[in-house]
């Protein structure tokens, strides 16, 4: 029988702590579900790229709106979702930071280091704000 | 969790020992200050040793490009030293390992400055 998902839902302040503590569960989860130190490192530096995105670009560190975080386990993956309250964006119209014009900037990494680390990056606008969603298999038993 | 930053000279060269994590928020402003301080008094040729850098995030990343573009704007020289593997790998996957001097030994890093 497979076992029931698991979910588990955070809302938090715009703030940098909320961005390193993001970081700390999803190391934490990662490591409930059974994944390598790695692949841990990579899942924890994907979710503290999309919390940066959420509070600095999304909510801007405005006071009065917050970021809604969720993690949720399937039997063969692992889901975080975060979402912002922010004016949102066109992640196509992100630049490649791999591109020889680009690689010199200052910023513009964050989405393509979510993409690295993970198996699967969804961007969704909501009304207002962004959800971005990121998907890791499970290891295989 | 924060960052500290130590800067010491060999032979012409400032090395500034980094220790902790190069993240958004505090980590990034140390280094950002120490590069700018150091371009203030003239010191251009600087080596960073990350040997004792835990964790560089993507503002890190961008910290330390921009470390890198303000020294050369100025007429100066770069190098980084002792990534640990973290470090390494984020830096390949980023496209800029080679952008970057990165040297393995602090005796052939300095010597690696122009004279």
């Amino acid at each position: 029988m497979m076992a029931a998902p698991q979910r588990v839902s955070y809302r938090m302040e715009s703030t940098l702590d909320s961005v390193n503590k993001a970081e700390e569960m999803a190391d934490q989860v990662a490591a409930q579900a059974g994944f390598d130190e790695d692949t841990r490192g990579g899942l924890a530096m994907a979710v503290r790229e999309g919390m940066i995105n959420a509070i600095l670009h999304g909510n801007a560190y405005a006071p009065d709106k917050r970021v809604n975080l969720s993690f949720e386990q399937t039997p063969q993956e692992m889901i975080v979702t975060i979402s912002d309250e922010g004016h949102g964006f066109v992640p196509e119209e992100v630049p490649d930071p791999l591109a020889p014009e680009n690689l010199l900037k200052g910023s513009g990494r964050g989405i393509f280091l979510m993409r690295a680390f993970m198996d699967e990056v969804r961007f969704r606008k909501l009304e207002p704000g962004t959800e971005i969603t990121l998907i890791k298999r499970l290891p295989q038993q | 969790m924060s960052m500290k930053a130590s800067t010491r000279q060999v032979d012409g060269v400032t090395i500034v020992d980094l220790s902790g994590r190069i993240t958004l928020g505090e980590g990034s402003v140390v280094l950002r200050d120490t590069i700018k301080d150091l371009l203030s008094k003239g010191q251009k040729k600087i080596l960073l040793n990350l040997g004792d850098v835990s964790y560089i995030d993507s503002s890190g990343i961008g910290e330390l490009v921009s470390a890198f573009t303000s020294v050369r704007n100025q007429g100066g020289e770069l190098k980084l030293l002792h990534l640990t593997k973290k470090v390494h790998d984020l830096l390949q996957i980023t496209k800029l390992y080679t952008v970057f001097d990165v040297k393995d030994d602090e005796a052939t890093a300095i010597a690696a400055f122009t004279r």
